[in-house]
């Protein structure tokens, strides 16, 4: 039975106040939180750690790696493939950059649904707006990765598919040029009339393919950057009864086209313990209305999601509207007087694609030492060529001293770096990320990200930094 | 197989140093004129003497030609080296052996670095083109994991390791200040090291030693042929080189409390001179006090103090001027600022000119005994290359 295997969503953990606003400029913000991607974050990073929330745990084969964002690293150049990359993903699997406007992911879905090799979607976006817009507060950033394949008994689907309908037209609501971070909007009554139509329409055919009638649906998913748009149809479709999702507005702002997905993940993972046979609707309003109709399995009622969203919700740190602005290129800061670093090298980066990319070190045989990253001769005892890879994406670790540079160069600084002593064996000296310097002592728990640490000629230069784990992990 | 040292074959007959400052007049081509005509005024011998040379510069330039041009050269061997911070050291070091070796009758090693025309504070190496998963952290942060993990290590509260480290800083300063080559020639107080803003973990301005351009050289020819040039040469006891693996950054049960790369050297270094106490022993040493902890904990990598140990000592003034072992008698790093290719040369100048007894009144040690030590390292803790020399101003 093909259905969803496997699915997680990623939160960064910055947020913004959106009352800040409003303390700067006299006017604009809001009630609640936004999620705030990390200044080392993009696309691809959030995208690459819902994917490895997905992935945690579950082995599968030849898979297919679709990616959909609006905010792509890289144009011309697939995003996927570094994705594919840091899941340590074999080389004998595609992997897709999958168009680029709000309704994309949800195209994508509906592919994975439907096509026949196992499939891992993964969507991610970042919101942006000006200063006091109401895209600055209302958008959100943030990643989904849906596994999408035949159930086996390793690995049963928990969601499957019972119909679904798109309702397709042309009108201009919301536009952005290519290259440009805001968006922009028609008078919003117009939009509102148009999706409630599209909705409707969809909405009704969508049903009609599951077989289902109005009041069986028990759960309501409703989501597009038109914020009105997307209330109204909700009252609408969902008859008055108490089926409509949490939307995350008051947390996490609106992650575009991520974010149906993103809701999703959350509603399925609200379900975890449940018998199935929970019917499902998702509706994506974007130039268009997509709706899938959606129904638990027995499996939902085991399964073990790796980090759920209701726990990246409360995982906060609060982010002074200054450095939110500096983070989204929207004012320019006095960088550290010190030269920027080269920008990688392709040839280079490429050799090292498991370590860069896959964080995978290797483990002398003979002596069992530990090298990170992967050498070819052992620290211990000198045997050449005798390792083995061990992949330490997951591993944990342990603070055993660090330090705080307010001089080295860094997008944000200053830099707090430790050095980290893995679970079951090696170090890493290794910068930290998603925490402030009075947050950092030693004895403090880590956990590896796959980041962004500076772009330079254009080239992004991933790799892993490590981020405090909650006290007690 | 074993490490034999070059006990009294080799002698230098003359030195030369320029005031460390930043020289906005001068270039790199200057200072080495300088340097080498300041050495050449220390010395009976000629530039027509000299058979080969060595050059250390870090980031001065490329290849000997960076020294054959400005000093024209004609024909001659000259060789550039590199070897991170211990450049200068090195360059003396190939020197030395080419000359014990009886290849050549006289060499010169020059040490040079012209870091003030980068428009940036502090030294900035160029990383070659890599996958960019490398550190990018400064010396600073890499040195300030030490102090916190030396204090837990021995119990030294907080206070008293303040205390330990601003010692070492105004020790260095208060000697820096009696030396006319040197960049800082101010005392400060412990005060003022204490409440100056911290750049990397615990570490404030005056924990680090700054950066300046400054050259200097030596000539060395064999032990017999020293007093045709001087009447008072220093004969070359020991010179011990080790670079690390690397290891220590992945090592866990590396602390952060000592250089092993240090020790090493020293322990090699002491073979190779006779030296079995070297805090009785030695009259003076110049070291690597590029961050205050790194001073430190030198004096136990070195020898001078039992491990966990050399905090007392600090605070006793045991390596003051008129301690018991004055340690960087010049002012170090603290005082000159770090010109990495110069830096091993200008302490060896200093032992030139304690030992000859020419250092000025207001800094000359009691010499206790002929022999001084330099040691210069480079790199980071866990990842480093170190250099030690044992000189005396008497065979046997």
């Amino acid at each position: 039975m093909r259905g969803i295997l496997s699915l997680a969503g990623y939160i960064p953990t910055h947020r913004l106040d959106r009352k800040d606003v409003a303390a700067v400029f006299g006017n604009g913000g809001g009630k609640g939180t936004r999620a705030v991607a990390g200044h080392d974050e993009d696309t691809t990073t959030m995208g690459v750690e819902a994917a490895r929330l997905a992935m945690r745990g579950r082995s599968i084969e030849h898979l297919a790696l679709l990616f959909s964002t609006a905010s792509p690293a890289y144009a011309d150049k697939t995003n996927a493939t570094a994705i594919h990359a840091a899941l340590g993903r074999p080389s004998n699997e595609p992997a897709w950059d999958f168009g680029g406007g709000a309704r994309s992911a949800i195209g994508a879905f509906g592919f994975a649904l439907s096509s026949m090799p196992p499939t891992l979607l993964v969507t991610a976006d970042r919101r942006d707006g000006l200063a006091t817009s109401a895209d600055e507060v209302g958008g959100g950033d943030g990643a989904a990765a849906i596994l999408v394949g035949e159930g086996s008994d390793d690995l049963p689907a928990i969601c499957v598919q019972r119909g679904g309908a798109a309702a397709t037209d042309e009108f201009i609501d919301r536009w952005r040029v290519p290259g440009a971070t805001r968006s922009k909007q028609w008078e919003e009554k117009f939009g509102e009339q148009r999706y409630s139509a599209l909705a409707r329409d969809a909405y009704g055919r969508a049903l009609a393919a599951a077989g289902w009638n109005a009041d069986s649906v028990d759960k309501v998913i409703v989501t597009g950057m038109h914020a009105r748009a997307a209330k109204a149809v909700g009252a609408k479709v969902s008859g008055g009864r108490d089926v409509l999702v949490d939307d995350l507005a008051a947390t996490v702002g609106q992650t575009g086209g991520t974010h149906g997905l993103l809701l999703l993940v959350a509603t399925l993972e609200s379900l975890v313990g449940t018998a199935g046979g929970t019917k499902i609707m998702l509706v994506n309003l974007a130039d268009g209305a997509d709706v899938v109709a959606l129904e638990t399995t027995d499996a939902i009622a085991t399964y073990r999601p790796a980090r759920p969203i209701s726990e990246q919700v409360a995982m906060t740190r609060q982010l002074p509207y200054g450095k939110f602005l500096a983070w989204r290129q929207m004012v320019t800061l006095e960088p550290p007087r010190r030269p920027e670093p080269g920008r990688v090298s392709a040839t280079a980066a490429w050799r090292s694609e498991d370590w860069k990319f896959g964080f995978v070190g290797s483990r002398d045989r003979s002596s069992g030492a530990m090298h990170l990253p992967p050498a070819r001769v052992s620290r211990i005892g000198g045997a050449v060529d005798d390792m083995e890879k061990v992949s330490m994406a997951d591993a944990k670790g342990t603070i055993v001293t660090f330090t705080i540079d307010r001089m080295a160069y860094s997008p944000s600084p200053p830099i707090a770096f430790a050095i980290v002593d893995f679970d079951g064996g090696g170090r890493f000296p290794v910068e930290l990320t998603d925490c402030g310097p009075e947050q950092v002592a030693i004895g403090g728990r880590v956990e590896m990200t796959f980041r962004r640490l500076f772009t330079q000629d254009d080239i992004h230069d991933y790799f892993w930094k490590a981020r405090l784990l909650p006290a007690g992990a | 197989m074993a490490s034999h040292g070059i006990k009294d074959q080799v002698a230098i007959v003359g030195m030369g140093c320029t005031p460390f400052a930043e020289h906005w007049d001068k270039g790199l081509d200057d200072l080495i004129v300088d340097a080498v005509q300041d050495c050449f005024a220390s010395t009976r011998a000629t530039k027509a003497d000299i058979d080969a040379y060595w050059l250390g510069t870090v980031q001065g330039g490329m290849s000997g030609i960076t020294l054959a041009r400005p000093l024209q050269l004609e024909g001659k061997p000259v060789t550039r080296v590199e070897n991170y911070c211990t450049t200068g050291s090195e360059a003396l070091r190939a020197a030395a052996y080419a000359v014990a070796s009886g290849a050549y009758d006289m060499a010169m090693a020059v040490g040079v670095e012209k870091v003030k025309d980068s428009g940036f504070q502090g030294l900035n190496a160029q990383a070659p083109p890599n996958d960019g998963t490398a550190r990018t952290l400064t010396a600073a942060a890499m040195f300030s994991m030490v102090a916190p993990a030396y204090a837990n290590k021995y119990g030294v509260d907080e206070e008293t390791m303040s205390d330990v480290l601003a010692a070492i800083a105004v020790k260095n300063h208060y000697n820096g200040a009696r030396n006319s080559r040197a960049q800082f020639r101010r005392e400060i107080t412990a005060e003022t090291c204490k409440a100056s803003p911290r750049l990397a973990g615990g570490l404030g301005v005056y924990d680090c030693a700054g950066v300046a351009d400054g050259a200097a050289c030596a000539i060395v020819v064999r032990a017999e042929d020293a007093y045709k040039y001087t009447d008072k040469p220093i004969f070359i006891k020991a010179l011990a080189f080790t670079a690390g693996s690397g290891s220590g950054l992945i090592d866990p049960t590396y602390d952060y409390t000592h250089f092993p790369e240090c020790a090493g050297a020293a322990q090699d270094a002491y073979a190779q001179a006779g030296i079995t106490n070297p805090r009785e022993q030695l009259a003076m040493a110049e070291v690597h006090d590029c961050f205050t902890p790194t001073e430190l904990v030198l004096m136990e990598d070195l020898g001078f103090a039992e491990r966990g140990t050399a905090w007392r000592d600090v605070l006793d003034g045991s390596f003051a001027l008129n301690g018991t072992l004055p340690v960087n008698p010049d002012g170090g790093l603290k005082s000159f600022g770090h010109p990495t290719g110069a830096s091993g040369l200008r302490m060896m100048f200093e032992c030139w000119l304690q030992l000859r007894g020419e250092a000025p009144d207001e800094r000359r040690i009691d010499l206790k005994s002929n022999l001084a030590l330099t040691h210069n390292l480079g790199g980071y803790p866990g990842e480093m290359v170190s250099f030690v020399s044992v000189v005396g101003s008497e065979l046997g």
